[in-house]
């Protein structure tokens, strides 16, 4: 850990005359800094070895104050696992110097920042909208906003490159304008890549994304805190419930509270099924791009197995939502975690047959192999976390690193490939669900026994059988639902492990019984970044190995 | 070919009777219809969480082709029935409406799941209220997102549309309107 107090010091040493305003909040170290001031600083603090991957930026809009907006920069450091999170005013006029000079991963962040609230970020290579529409007016994240104002859309962005943003084919060149997607197979979701070809090799390449932009901020906004599980489910739908846990976990840390025992171990479990049939999804589509049919319908029918189990356990497939503020939403039906245990032998099977079918096959190696390899500091300055940072040969698993919910007490492997390759994020998945069945394993045996949520009248709703069986359960049932949920005044970032990378949740309470601002942190929206460098230079076929090694879930990226 | 010579074909009776071993008679509006409702080529526009669930349709456990419509194509040429399956978004809207225009006739739109029927929960600046904003749909699949059975069940009404040669207004009295 590096000492809160030395990085204070040394601020402090190097920008004499600087407004630095240090605080613990919720157990964050955040530093409260003038606008003027935030390149220098930012400079500072990645260059000087303290924090080397920006983790997260995000807007935030008070009306009331003198200076309307907010910056919040979430700081990671991959070597010592300490964060800080940097915060800026800045009036709706004024803008603030963009980072992008020191992060390269900041260039879609403060797009984002600039879409959703018109925050000026001066120096952005390309601060154009990136998740609404091109035809849209106004900033929706702001708060005289209304959530539901739709503004039509009547046509399609032209084929565009983020250093010339009004292309025009040129039918004397010897490039030529290649459009995939938003509707393409290969794309699976709603991804739209434009590239220039020089026969088969890609020239330059650019991506835009916001064909499923469904608003998911604004929405927990304007909702309850227990009625934005269900939106979070529909974040990365693969793995729904892995959503569902990050959300909740941020809230109860807010609360201050803590789950019992039993709650952590069903989540546990649920998470790990859902980072195997994540991974499933995602090299079973990926080899089905490159025209492996048959993994996909191999692997679907383990996939099908854990939508009975989740089926079993809320009566749900794909968006189980039974994660709960506090808990879970009702006990196992009996014999649960026996199905779960018997599943895990039959899901070792399903991944040697997968292995039988990819690994050594040599159509499979030679699309993968070596195609979109990355190092591990380009893999950090993108900000890449999860499989993809793995197989980049970074070890990097927050499962390990900031534990949480007793995986410290469990016995597994972070796999870490060495190039970073499609190859290599292939053989990280597979080796990943070895390590999820090994997990799954050793807590299913020894579930500790107890409530399955906790018991506090002001966070968890009575059970059924108390609100129709006597008043006081009728009269805590009215009042939770009348008055609603209230965290104290506060915000905290938290992150999960989740099957794409880190997942967080930045979430500011005003202390009513809605979120004042909630902020994902999406896994593949920094990894997907990095897709235009990647490709550029390589064949168009590249194109694909690599769209589909990055598990891109459309529902994440946008929001 | 009735011939009385050889006396194989005796009366007019006998030669119903013959024919009716080898033939049958309908009329040309069935057979076309019969052919089309079990040779159905769907168009999966899977957008989000509906469209991991078409997957599961297609899968080896549900599997759409027992029921006629196993060529998925992802060309809306090729396709006569689209399936949209997933939450569509204004920024989606003229794409959407892009494929349909371009499918050949007949064709069939099938919607599947709340967020493409109606927006579902979405009640947001950004998404699409309702896919039939846009294009007309001739099936509902009601689901968040529908179970897989639904979904065969939503195609199955599809091909009994198309044997009964069922009316439909809201294809015929459509137009783009204010999305083009």
């Amino acid at each position: 850990m590096i000492k809160r107090e030395k990085i204070e010091q040394e601020l402090r040493s190097a920008f004499t005359g600087v407004e630095f305003q240090f605080s613990d909040i919720y157990g964050a170290f955040v530093l409260d800094l003038p606008a003027s001031e935030i390149l220098r600083v930012m400079g500072h603090l990645k260059n000087h070895g303290h924090f080397d991957i920006l983790m997260n930026l995000s807007g935030v809009d008070y009306p009331d104050r003198a200076k309307r907006f907010e910056v919040v920069y979430e700081l990671f450091s991959t070597r010592t696992i300490n964060r800080m999170r940097v915060r800026c005013q800045v009036a709706a006029d004024e803008g603030i110097a963009s980072v992008t000079p020191v992060w390269k991963a900041a260039n879609w962040f403060e797009r984002e920042a600039y879409d959703m609230y018109g925050i000026l970020f001066k120096g952005h290579p390309n601060l154009q909208r990136i998740l609404c529409h091109h035809e849209f007016q106004g900033h929706a994240l702001r708060k005289d906003y209304p959530a539901d104002l739709q503004q039509h859309c009547k046509t399609v962005m032209p084929i565009h490159f983020e250093d010339d943003w009004n292309y025009e084919p040129n039918p004397d060149s010897d490039l030529m304008p290649l459009n995939i997607g938003p509707a393409h197979p290969a794309t699976h979701g709603t991804l739209r890549v434009m590239a220039e070809l020089d026969g088969e090799v890609v020239k330059r390449a650019n991506v835009e994304l916001g064909y499923l932009h469904r608003c998911f901020e604004k929405m927990a906004e304007t909702h309850p805190y227990n009625q934005v599980i269900p939106y979070t489910d529909r974040l990365n739908y693969c793995s729904a419930p892995m959503n569902n846990i990050g959300y909740c976990k941020a809230v109860e840390k807010l609360l201050g509270v803590e789950v019992p025992p039993k709650a952590q171990a069903i989540r546990i479990i649920l998470a790990e099924l859902s980072r195997i049939i994540d991974h499933i999804v995602c090299i079973g589509a990926n080899a089905v791009d490159l025209g492996a049919l048959t993994g996909f319908f191999y692997l679907f029918q383990y996939r099908e197995k854990v939508y009975t189990l989740f089926e079993k356990l809320c009566g749900a497939r794909l968006t189980v939502s039974l994660t709960r503020i506090g808990g879970m939403a009702q006990d196992p039906p009996e014999g649960w975690f026996d199905d779960v245990l018997e599943f895990c032998k039959e899901m070792s099977k399903g991944v040697d047959d997968l292995e039988t079918l990819l690994t050594g096959n040599k159509i499979w190696i030679q699309r993968t192999k070596g195609v979109g390899a990355i190092s591990d500091k380009q893999a950090i300055e993108w900000g890449y976390t999860g499989p993809m940072l793995r197989a980049a040969g970074v070890g990097l698993d927050l499962r390990k690193a900031d534990p949480y919910y007793g995986y410290e007490t469990l016995d597994f492997d972070v796999p870490i490939g060495s190039t970073g390759c499609c190859y290599d994020r292939y053989l990280v998945r597979v080796a990943e669900m070895r390590e999820s069945i090994k997990i799954i394993r050793q807590v299913a045996k020894s579930v500790p026994g107890g409530d399955y949520t906790i018991r506090d009248r002001s966070i968890v709703l009575p059970e059924k059988k108390d609100v129709y069986g006597n008043i006081e359960g009728l009269m805590n049932h009215f009042m939770l639902i009348m008055k609603g949920l209230r965290p104290p005044k506060g915000e905290v970032y938290d992150a999960t492990e989740a099957a794409n990378g880190e997942l967080g949740f930045y979430l500011v309470s005003d202390g009513s019984a809605k979120p004042y601002r909630l902020r994902v942190r999406p896994p593949c929206f920094a990894i997907y970044q990095s897709f235009p460098e990647q490709v550029t230079g390589g064949l168009v076929a590249d194109v694909i190995s690599i769209l589909g090694s990055m598990n891109l879930i459309a529902g994440e990226l946008d929001r | 070919m009735a011939t009385s010579s050889n006396g194989k074909y005796g009366s007019q009776q006998d030669l119903v009777n013959e024919s009716k071993s080898f033939a049958f008679t309908t009329r040309i509006d069935d057979i076309i219809a019969w052919g089309r409702k079990n040779s159905l080529w769907p168009m999966p526009y899977g957008t989000a969480c509906c469209g991991i669930e078409l997957m599961s349709v297609m899968g080896p456990r549900y599997d759409l082709a027992r029921f006629g419509a196993e060529v998925v194509r992802f060309s809306p040429r090729q396709a006569d029935l689209l399936i949209v399956a997933g939450t569509i978004t204004e920024k989606m809207a003229p794409i959407i409406l892009r494929i349909y225009e371009q499918m050949l006739e007949p064709k069939y739109v099938l919607s599947m799941g709340a967020c493409a029927i109606s927006g579902g929960f979405y009640r947001a600046y950004h998404v699409l209220q309702g896919v039939d904003k846009v294009i007309p749909v001739d099936v509902y699949i009601p689901g968040w997102p529908p179970a897989p059975e639904s979904v065969l069940d939503g195609v199955m009404t599809i091909q009994k549309m198309i044997a009964d040669h069922h009316p439909r207004p809201w294809r015929n009295n459509w137009v783009a309107g204010e999305y083009r």
